[in-house]
């Protein structure tokens, strides 16, 4: 039902991106959606990669702080609206929106959204319910 | 709350000051008659025994520093031939040559007087079984406890450091109520203690730590584990060993034997005395050492005079808390910063790992601090705001206790240096 996210925490200095992306390519870590958020300070990566296990366990060894965590993948139809309907259906339920991003690859004329959402099993049964297609973690990493 | 000399510690404050300068005449004019170092040095700043009329001429004196002891190696510093020293201590050494301290008979005496005062202050009594867990080395601590818990009439177990599963069982097995050590290993002890499965069979009264700098979240942690009283002691190879003060049962602040030490505070900077109650370097003058008295020796510690009436009753004054080496002092737009400060403050938040790095800039003229410290709660990653309050809930705390506004960054726990002995965590780059 939830896929699992990675977030990881990053400082805003030179180079530790990059640092960071070469660890996930040297560990043979694909990435299948990424979102950076960042203030001037730090910045928050947040993905959802090919291994979650593997991947976890090669980024906290190399010294990050980083969790794992639920989200929603909800599939969007990719047209002009598309991402509108399922936010007002999210929020007519008076569920909030932490963060959502877009996933890197997607099959046919389908989005894939990624929702942090307060109350995961309430937004998925209510997307669900309007007919919203929620991707499971197979379904996400076969994308 | 038991006073060893009452007639000593609760002495009137003229009459201590009058005793006090008594004592500090006799004391400069052995120094300058009889060790070469303070001759010369009171020689080229042009002073004479003579010019101590009173408690204030002390500063015309030139200071001592750990250097002067360092190149007069071993005995320079000694006022009495070989044959009237009785003991012979000296400081571990870390860095360059050790300290020595030269001890007479009467020295030995006084200093077992002032350990009395101090662990009477700490609660230990004639009726306790005091554990002494300092090694019985050159090291000062083991043998000046020794002596003063003896001369109240504690049975001592002289166990000395080390092997402390064994520490633990003699500790249950003989009933040991009072613990001498440093809070650090004070602290390890009881750790091995409770997963040895004996706390419940130690009944500590009272634990009298010291020979090393602690926090007050540490008592607090020493004394919920180890259930009982802890006070905290101070002290210096340079001086004495400990005795130099101490803490009585209000456990706040160190009472200092007035009576054999003249306690000042400096600016580190300037050398200049500071009024009773600002924050500087603790400057200590013995009174009544005859085997190595010392002159305005700069112990480097940063701590200030706490005059108010204790309720304990004494009338001497009091040392706080070591905050910090005058050595670790930066100086930021006016205003002394002691990293020291920036670590208490570190230790009591939640979130952040024990390791830091401060650095200091300056930009147009003004100087910056800033502390990267690793966040380790990855519950905190799942909203931004949790992060931004985790940080600037630093930056308030920090700015209560160092008094000027400091950038805190966080980082990931891969960036910060690891260090293997002493840590090196002030980047400079001024
Ligand atoms: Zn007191």
């Amino acid at each position: 039902m939830f896929v699992t996210q990675i977030s990881v925490f990053l400082e805003n200095s030179p180079g530790r991106l990059a640092e960071f992306t070469k660890l996930l390519k040297d560990s043979n870590i694909d990435l299948v959606s990424l979102s950076i958020g960042d203030t001037t300070d730090f910045g928050i990566i947040r993905a959802v990669m090919s291994d979650t296990e593997k991947a976890m366990k090669v980024i906290t060894e190399a010294g990050y702080t980083a969790r794992l965590n639920d989200v929603l993948a909800a599939e969007v139809p990719d047209c002009p609206g598309g991402l509108d309907s399922v936010v007002q259906t999210l929020s007519a339920s008076g569920i909030s929106i932490e963060y959502l991003y877009s996933f890197v690859r997607s099959e046919g004329k389908n989005a894939v959204i990624i929702f942090r959402v307060q109350e995961l099993e309430k937004g998925a049964a209510v997307l669900e319910k309007s007919g919203v297609h929620i991707l499971t973690n197979e379904e996400v990493r076969s994308l | 709350m038991a006073i060893w000399n009452e007639k000593a510690e609760n002495m009137d404050r003229d009459e201590l000051r009058a005793l006090q300068l008594e004592k500090l005449k006799k004391t400069v004019r052995t120094a300058y008659d009889h060790v070469a170092l303070y001759r010369h040095k009171m020689d080229e700043a042009g002073v004479t025994p003579e010019d101590i009329g009173s408690l204030d001429d002390i500063s015309k004196i030139p200071f001592t520093t750990k250097q002067d002891l360092r190149e007069h190696y071993p005995f320079g510093l000694a006022a009495v031939p070989m044959r009237d020293i009785v003991r012979i201590h000296a400081s571990s050494g870390t860095t360059g040559k050790p300290i020595t301290a030269c001890y007479t008979k009467k020295d030995l005496e006084m200093w077992a007087e002032c350990i009395a005062r101090v662990a009477t202050a700490g609660g230990a009594t004639a009726d306790d079984i005091a554990q002494i867990s300092f090694g019985y080395t050159l090291f000062t601590g083991a043998f000046g406890l020794h002596y003063g818990l003896e001369k109240i009439g504690c049975a001592i177990i002289p166990i000395s450091s080390g092997n402390t599963e064994r520490q633990l069982n003699i500790m249950k097995d003989f009933g040991t109520t009072v613990l001498i050590a440093t809070p650090s290993y004070a602290m390890y002890m009881a750790e091995v203690a409770e997963k040895m499965g004996v706390m419940k069979d130690i009944h500590m009264k009272c634990g009298i730590f010291g020979a090393e700098a602690s926090t007050e979240e540490l008592r607090q942690e020493l004394q919920r584990r180890w259930g009982c009283v802890v006070t905290e002691n101070y002290g210096l190879t340079e001086l004495l060993g400990p005795g130099v003060a101490g803490e009585c049962m209000c456990r706040k602040g160190m009472h200092i034997n007035e009576d054999y030490f003249y306690a000042e505070i400096i600016d580190p900077i300037t050398g200049k005395v500071l009024p009773d109650g600002e924050t500087g370097e603790l400057v200590l003058t013995s009174l009544e050492r005859e085997g190595q008295p010392s002159l305005r020796y700069r112990t480097r510690d940063i701590t200030h005079i706490i005059t108010e009436p204790c309720e304990c009753g004494r009338t001497s004054h009091r040392i706080a808390k070591i905050t910090g080496r005058s050595d670790d002092m930066l100086i930021i737009r006016g205003v002394n910063v002691f990293p020291s400060q920036i670590e208490s403050v570190l230790l009591t938040m939640e979130g952040i790992g024990p390791n830091y790095e401060i650095v200091v800039t300056r930009h147009n003229y003004t100087d910056y601090l800033e502390v990267k410290v690793e966040l380790i709660d990855a519950a905190m990653l799942d909203r931004f705001s949790d992060l931004e309050n985790l940080q600037k809930k630093i930056v308030t705390a920090l700015r209560t206790v160092v008094g000027i506004d400091i950038k805190v960054s966080l980082v990931s726990p891969s960036t910060l240096k690891r260090f293997e002995g002493k840590a090196k965590r002030v980047t400079d780059l001024r």
